[in-house]
Parts: C-alpha cells; structure tokens; sequence
C-alpha cells in the first residue's frame, strides 16, 4: 500500500513537470496548424523552422552571447575571487553583500537601468550592449560558485607551492587552477543557461535590429504563434538534454577513475 | 686561530639567526622582539601554548609573515623580504597540504621539476624519498587513497626530496592518532639522522618535544620563557610557567633560609640550590614522581590522602599537607584517608626566584 501511494506520488510529478514539454513536442509534429487537433504527422514546420532566416539570426545570437558572455564572466568572476580571497574577513563580506545585491535584484529593475545607462553615454543598443549586459548579470553567479572553492582550499596548497620555489602564477595554474576547476566549470554552466534563459534584460537592451530566441517568441506572441515555434522549442530541449546527460556521463566517469 | 679561519668561522655562525622580531595582528602583539639562533644539523622545537607566537615564528623563516620590525639572516645574508619561493628552507605543513588533483610521485617531484632536474634524477630521487618514509611503490597512488599517517609522510618525502639546509615542521603530527604519532616521532628522529639536516619543530606537545628534540625553546605570549635541552627543561625549570607547562608539577610558594635550605609550608627542606640570599620568598617545583610517601613520622610533612587515582603504570594521589594539596604518584596505592609523611631527596627540589613584577608574573602564568 506505501509503497504503491510512494510510485503514485512521483508518477503524478514527473507527469506533471513533463506533461507540457511532452504535448509541445508532440504538437511540433502536427501537420495542421492549430493547438488542439491531431491532423497527422509530419517534419513540415521543422523544414520551416532551418529555413526561416529570422528565428535562424536568433537562434545564433542566443548562443553566441551565451557563450561569450559565459566565458568573459567566468574569467573575470573567477579574477575577482583571486582578489576577494586576498582581503581581510570584513572587506570580504562587504563585497559579498555588494555581490549577492544585483542576485536578488529584479530582472527588470536591472534591464531598465542597464538601458537607461547605455542611452545616457549615448551608447546605441545593439548586440554589443546586449553582451556587455549579460556578462554584468552572469558576473555575480560565478563569483558565488567560485568563491566557496577558495574558501575550501585556504591557501595551503598555494602556499606549499611556493615553499617548494613556484612563482605565484606557476603555483596558480598547476594548483589552485586544479582545484578550484569545478567551481569555474558550474559558475561557467550558471551563467550559460541564465544567459539562454534570460528574456527581461535583453528585451531592454537589445534595440532595434537584434533578437534572442526569447524575443523573438515574444514578438511573434502578439501575431499569433505558428507551430515552426514549437519546433525551435523542442530542438532547443533536446540539445539541453544531450548536454545535461554528456555531462552527467563524463563527471560520473571521472568520479570512478579516481576511486 | 689563524689556522683554520673559515671553518671557525663556519662554526661559529648560525645557520639562522632571528634579530629582534616584532610582529602584530590588529594590535594584538604575537612576538615581542624575538631573538634565536638556529645551528646548523640541530633539531630544534618550538614548544608553546596556541598563540604563544610558534607558528608565527615559523611563517616568518618560510617567508609566508613579514614582521613588523626585525631581521631574518640566513647563512649571514639578510633574508627577511625574500619571496618563499627563493628561500632555501622548506616546510611541512600542519595539514599536508598536498595537491590533490597529482599523484604521489608527481607531489613529489613537484619541487624538483621546478628547479629543472633531469627526469632520470627526479625518478631517482622519488624512489629514494618513498623508501626513506616507508612507503615504497606508492608512486601511482592517488593522495585521496592515502591514510593521515601516510599523507603526512609523503608531505615529508616532498619537502625533503629538494634538499633543503632547513626543513620547517608545522605540528605535523597533531592530526594523527597517539600511536601513530609516536610511530612518527621515532621516523623523524631516524630521518634526521639519515638526512643531517636541520629541523625546526613546532609543537605545543610537550612530550613530543622532549621525545625529540636537541634543544627545546618554550615559548609563551610571544616571549621564549626558556631555552636548554630536554633534560635541562624538565628537570630545571626556570619559572612557573615552563614548570607547569612541561609535565605535571607542584609549584609551591617557599622560603629560602639559607644555601641549601627551603621552608615549604613551615617545614625545613633540604635542596641544592645556592646564592638567593636569606629568608627570600621563592618558587619551589616539585615534580609528582619525586615524592617520596612512608608512613606518618618518617618524612619531613605528613599529611592525608584525598584522591587516589590509577593511571596506568602508577597511581596519581593527592595529599592534604600543611595548607597545601600535593599531586603525588606513586606504583603503591595509598587509599583515600591514609595518613602518610612526604620526603623529597634535595636533588630533586628546584628552586626558582619569584617573578619580579606583575608584568612578568602576567607573562608566566597567562596563557
């Protein structure tokens, strides 16, 4: 009986977290065009989808500013904590607190503001501010996963290189880039898919001529949906779960090598 | 003396010399112009409460401190502002600090790869190192697989491997187990022989210090209290503080009559002791062991057991005499209430002067 109420319980979860991706999955194979009728199978709205230039230009923006804005904030966040690290223990919390504020911030609050800043300099929104935005926003995500390795390794192993004659930068990169590894890679998956997600700031700061899968959806919303959206959708869910699995796979391999 | 001038003055100068070192965090003074001299092929501890200035001592020569005033001199050369990395010392950490992300043979070559010794060398010299710790054929093994003990002893290979004139313990030892820790002790002693090379030991283990040691340098509120050989530590403590700090002993307020006569709670002791003048109130330590228990009448004291504990190899007793409660042991039990003299054969009543002034006397007894 509990363990029947247990298997209820979790069927009823996953049914309902998934029920949604599974029906726009199922709708983007629909060969009719509206939302609550089978018609037939068919690829017709994928063929639409690879042959549309404009969800295509957005569909390359989504991932060029993801990474680029990923890859530059992860290399000044983890720049940063190198720095955070060196202060004293009441320098080191102001910080912090300065670094958790724009985490707790409303998104709109930032996009508004990050909008109100590139006008005033009479900086022209365009993909450019796009990036520079998205690397602010992802900033503080990667010092937070980062910060936590530095305050594992305490500086012993650092300074047990230099005991044994490295210079500070060959004792950086041979062992405290080592070990502060995973902290940057999950800092770095954070602030990819906060990027991929976000759809508030880059609303803001966009302008005219450039669009995100995000905005795109959003202008498309107000003239109606046509199911090559449903296609884009389901291709995008489907790279994020080989992605999560690849990973999943590698980090697991890892583990059992070094047992 | 025109004979041999360089080796006398080989002899001569300490291979470390620490000048009047001062150091403070946020006001709060650690060392208080420290001076030690470090000779070359010694093994030296530093022993001490936690925050008596130990560890700061030993950043300061592994160049990890700056202090605030004072001279660090090296073979003659002042080396004070030198980066670690350029300093001839190496350290072994209170905590191993390995890297975790090499293997055992690669912590060990670390150092050397640096340096820029051939591979054949390098492999050489690992072998060598895993065989002067005991731990042949780890090479491969990851640091994670290893136990306290033997992670402690690679740290050890890892340092030493390079060679150093000096090599810096940071209390290795006080993460492992009491019978590992004296398994180690035995290991270092043998290493420092097979290496003859100088040791500098910080520990606030006063057993581990006195197993050890050549020469013992307690050290309390960054003030060294007192300097000698193990022996000299023990049995001649200078003040209250390193008679309490190093074992179990009475400290006992005395009287000194004349040479070679102490009155300890209106009873007249015979000692050894010369030259602190007559009736001058004094310090008198008197370790448990050297109490002697009889029958009532037969000692200089009587007095009456209060508590008997067995410890081990004897039994711990304390004994209500003359105002004053005495910690005695003794491998014969005396059950609580037996009445019982105390004597004290002179040689074994250490007589120290009182400290002078309130600042001296904070500086002995405060931790």
């Amino acid at each position: 009986m509990k363990k029947t109420f247990k298997g209820l319980y979790l069927a009823l979860i996953v049914f309902f977290l998934y029920l949604p991706i599974f029906t726009l999955m199922v709708l983007s194979f629909n060969e009719g065009k509206t939302m609550n009728a089978w018609v037939g199978f068919s690829l017709k709205w994928y063929e639409e989808m690879f042959n549309n230039r404009q969800i295509m230009e957005a569909l390359g923006n989504t991932f060029t500013i993801a990474f680029w804005s990923a890859t530059i904030a992860t290399i000044v966040g983890t720049i940063a904590c190198i720095g955070i690290n060196a202060m004293g223990e009441k320098k080191k919390s102001i910080i912090m607190g300065l670094n958790n504020i724009p985490l707790l911030n409303a998104d709109i609050v930032i996009g508004i503001s990050l909008m109100l800043t590139f006008l005033m300099f009479g900086i022209s929104l365009n993909y450019g501010t796009v990036l520079f935005s998205h690397i602010t926003f992802c900033l503080p995500y990667v010092i937070l996963s980062v910060m936590p390795k530095f305050k594992q390794l305490q500086n012993l192993t650092y300074e047990a290189a230099l005991d044994l004659g490295a210079t500070p930068v060959y004792a950086f990169f041979k062992v405290v880039l080592p070990d502060i590894m995973p902290g940057i890679i999950s800092g770095f998956l954070l602030a990819f898919t906060m990027s991929v997600d976000d759809f508030v700031i880059t609303h803001f700061t966009r302008g005219a001529g450039i669009n995100t899968i995000s905005t795109l959806i959003y202008s498309q919303v107000k003239v109606g949906i046509r199911p090559t959206l449903y296609a884009l959708s389901t291709v995008i869910f489907v790279i994020v779960l080989v992605v999560l699995i690849a990973i999943n796979i590698m980090s697991n391999k890892k583990k059992e090598k070094n047992i | 003396m025109g004979k041999y001038p360089a080796e006398f003055l080989k002899i001569k100068m300490p291979l470390i010399e620490l000048i009047d070192i001062s150091k403070s965090y946020d006001g709060e003074t650690v060392l208080d112009e420290f001076n030690l001299k470090i000779k070359e092929n010694e093994f030296i501890t530093l022993l001490g409460p936690s925050g008596c200035g130990k560890t700061t001592t030993l950043r300061i020569l592994g160049g990890f401190v700056t202090p605030d005033t004072g001279k660090v001199i090296y073979q003659g050369k002042d080396i004070t502002n030198l980066a670690p990395n350029k300093r001839p010392l190496n350290t072994v950490f209170q905590k191993y600090a390995l890297f975790p992300n090499m293997n055992i043979a690669e912590n060990i070559a670390f150092g050397l790869k640096i340096s820029g010794k051939s591979k054949e060398y390098i492999d050489d010299k690992i072998k060598y190192a895993l065989k002067l710790v005991n731990l042949n054929g780890y090479e491969k093994r990851s640091v994670d697989s290893l136990s306290g003990g033997q992670q402690q002893r690679i740290a050890i290979a890892r340092a030493i491997v390079n060679e150093p004139k000096v090599l810096l313990l940071d209390e290795p030892l006080g993460a492992l187990d009491l019978k590992l820790r004296q398994e180690m002790q035995y290991e270092l002693i043998r290493l420092k022989k097979e290496l003859g090379i100088t040791f500098l030991y910080v520990t606030h283990d006063q057993e581990e210090a006195l197993t050890m040691s050549d020469k013992v340098v307690v050290m309390n509120q960054g003030y060294i209290q007192q300097m000698g050989t193990p022996e000299q530590i023990y049995n001649e403590p200078e003040n209250a503080f390193v008679a309490d700090f190093i074992g179990d002993s009475n400290i006992i307020d005395g009287v000194m009559m004349e040479d070679r006569v102490v009155k300890i709670c209106n009873h007249i002791f015979p000692c050894i002791d010369e030259g602190f003048g007559r009736n001058k109130p004094v310090d008198v330590v008197i370790r448990p062991e050297d109490i002697i228990i009889g029958k009532p009448g037969e000692g200089t004291i009587d007095g009456v057991v209060t508590s008997n504990v067995f410890i081990g190899v004897h039994y711990e007793m304390c004994i209500q005499a003359g105002g004053f409660e005495w910690l005695a042991q003794n491998t014969t039990s005396y059950p609580v209430g037996t009445h019982v003299s105390m004597r004290v054969v002179p040689d074994n009543i250490q007589i120290m002067n009182k400290p002078q002034s309130e600042d001296e006397e904070a500086m002995a007894l405060d931790e």
